[in-house]
């Protein structure tokens, strides 16, 4: 699903800072992996790279069979919008918008009309248990309640991979075990899943851990 | 992502900060009101224009006597009793593209009506008087050939000698005394107005030149004197051409050397309405002035308010941007809101530039138009300035790198 081949990202700042140094890694299609490092390590340098929010400096990476480096702008969009759904620590939901709104963000962007972007906003919140909270603002819902949102609005397009980076770090204990019981829910349904996790608990979880050190995989 | 479903979210984004878009769209409001005041006052002062040159009569010139500049002395034109009724009847004569000539003398007099009296200017005039000045008798009729020959003793009278004199009562058939002497009225003047020297061009009698003469007493040396000639063309011809001929024609009769001025003056319309033009001229390019200047001022607010909100609203546009918004639905997500600003401006603008045409011309007493065209006019070049300014904050928003933008507060 996702293949990496010696990939490399470096920093400019005032001084060149190696944050990833030949990362091979390679992820088979329902994997529920768990990236596990200290800070700096290079786990979320990783996970923006396969999450086609950043370039590497060298080296390649697939996603679903494209090679990134090669594809223009619009169609990196086209698999950020259609293949990914990320997965933030801080929810990220736009404050402005209703947990429902929200979900059809990325349906807007994929153009789907404005029928079924409610339909499938309804179902995705029926999914995590939101049912209820559909107009509800971002500041309305609890923390848990907010990832949940925010996890409905990563399923919104359906997509192959779910990325979430340190999902649970602003979240207690309940709902976090809420949260990844939903993970596993979803990998069993088919979705390959990478959690970047400091939780030791979250990781033995996982069926498969990586874990970075000073850019590179151990 | 349809059109529909970005103005929508563009609406959100401008109601969140009503007060900031209505301070931003300000600029926008004052220019494009000033461009619909201007372009009202200008269609309104060449309306107004035209019309004064309605009312004195279309194809008109006036010939008077005296020269600003005899003998070293400047007189007022007018000053000295140079023209007479052989003048008038040489210009006649002798001039083929003239419509109709009229001698006119003038005074001011008492008139009586039964008990009523009023102070008012008397015009002694041929019979085609009214038609040089396009005028028509509302009642009644005009003077006939015959009566201004022998001088009846017949009078017209304008509006509001009428309506000072007798009221709502018809005034014709009814006898006035001028001097003393009974004038029986034939006729009432249309309604003119005021002339482009605010004069009420309807306090006015008109009767024959020679029943006028002999009532006002001049004496023997005047007694064919006029005070001016007036002179309709015929239609699409030159002004220029009949000017010089006139003036030819008068100094020869007159025995004027060629060094010498001429001892008359022959005034065409176009002169003395081009005056009041280039005054309307001159608001209008300070009003443009002031519209261009605060539509700047405003898409400089634009601008402003726009890099401000793409600044404050970074994190949302990373979060955008990694759900798979493409660059392009970014930049008009902000060139959006930059327009619709603009768009707000310029509608709220015509409003606004209506009212202040309606204030204006009720304080003013000006005519003030409104040309239909005016108000796509006015809110194109608000969407223009929206489009102007509002591309390079929404160009720095599409070009924000996704990973920095999200780490953002």
């Amino acid at each position: 699903m996702i293949r990496t081949e010696k990939l490399t990202r470096r920093f400019h700042l005032g001084e060149t800072v190696t944050a990833l140094e030949d990362v091979s890694v390679s992820i088979a299609p329902r994997d529920f992996l768990a990236v596990i490092g200290p800070s700096g390590s290079g786990k979320s340098t990783f996970m923006n790279i396969i999450g086609c929010l950043d370039q590497p400096t060298s080296g390649k990476c697939w996603v679903d069979g494209q090679e990134i480096s090669a594809l223009s702008s619009n169609e990196l969009a086209a698999i950020k919008n259609r293949k990914i759904g990320f997965i933030f620590q801080h929810f990220n939901l736009l404050d402005r918008l209703d947990a429902r709104e929200n979900i059809e963000l990325p349906l807007m962007y994929a153009g789907v009309n404005k029928r079924s972007r409610r339909e499938i906003a309804e179902i995705a919140l029926r999914l995590v248990g939101l049912a209820d909270r559909a107009r509800h603002r971002p500041a309305q819902l609890s923390g848990g309640q907010q990832q949940r949102v925010a996890v409905a609005r990563a399923l919104a397009c359906s997509p192959k991979i779910i990325l979430a980076d340190e999902p649970t770090g602003a979240l207690d204990s309940k709902s976090s075990g809420e949260l990844m019981d939903l993970f596993h829910s979803l990998n069993e349904a088919g979705r390959t899943i990478i959690v970047i996790t400091h939780d030791a608990r979250i990781a033995r979880r996982a069926s498969r851990v990586i874990r970075f050190l000073d850019g590179r995989v151990q | 992502m349809t059109l529909l479903d970005a103005i929508i979210s563009t609406g959100g984004a401008l109601q969140r900060h009503k007060l900031r878009s209505c301070l931003t769209a300000l600029g926008i409001i004052i220019g494009t009101s000033a461009t619909i005041t201007m372009m009202a006052v200008g269609a309104g002062a060449r309306e107004q224009v035209a019309a004064q040159v309605r009312s004195l009569g279309t194809n008109l010139m006036i010939v008077m006597p005296g020269n600003a500049n005899q003998s070293g002395v400047r007189l007022g034109a007018g000053a000295a009793p140079s023209l007479t009724d052989e003048d008038t009847a040489a210009v006649d004569r002798e001039i083929p593209s003239l419509q109709v000539i009229s001698s006119v003398v003038n005074g001011n007099i008492q008139v009586v009506a039964d008990a009523a009296n009023w102070a008012t200017s008397i015009y002694l005039v041929d019979v085609g008087y009214l038609e040089v000045r396009d005028w028509r008798v509302a009642s009644g009729r005009a003077f006939d050939p015959d009566e201004a020959v022998r001088g009846a003793q017949v009078v017209l009278l304008g509006q509001t000698v009428a309506r000072e004199l007798f009221h709502d009562e018809d005034p014709i058939g009814r006898e006035v005394r001028i001097k003393n002497v009974p004038f029986r009225v034939i006729g009432l003047l249309a309604k003119k107005g005021q002339s482009a020297l605010n004069k009420d061009q309807d306090d006015v009698l008109l009767v024959p030149l020679v029943a006028g003469r002999r009532v006002l007493g001049h004496n023997q040396v005047k007694s064919r004197a006029v005070a001016a000639i007036l002179v309709k063309m015929r239609e699409g011809l030159s002004m220029n051409k009949t000017e010089e001929d006139i003036r030819s024609l008068l100094r020869q009769r007159h025995q004027l050397q060629p060094l010498q001025d001429d001892d008359f003056t022959i005034k065409n319309l176009s002169e003395v309405t081009s005056a009041q033009e280039a005054g309307a001229r001159t608001l209008s390019i300070l009003l443009a002035s002031v519209a261009l200047v605060s539509l700047a001022t405003g898409g400089v607010g634009i601008l402003n308010i726009m890099l401000v909100s793409v600044t404050e609203r970074t994190r949302e546009i990373g979060i955008r941007l990694a759900i798979g918004a493409r660059r392009k639905q970014i930049l008009w997500q902000f060139l959006l809101e930059a327009v619709g600003l603009s768009i707000f401006g310029g509608v709220a603008g015509v409003v606004v530039g209506f009212v202040a045409a309606l204030i204006i011309s009720q304080m003013a007493h000006w005519t003030l138009i409104v040309e239909p065209w005016s108000v796509p006019l006015a809110v194109a070049s608000s969407v223009l300035v929206g489009v102007f300014f509002g591309s390079y904050p929404a160009l720095r928003a599409s070009m924000l790198d996704p990973v920095e933008a999200i780490r953002s507060v």
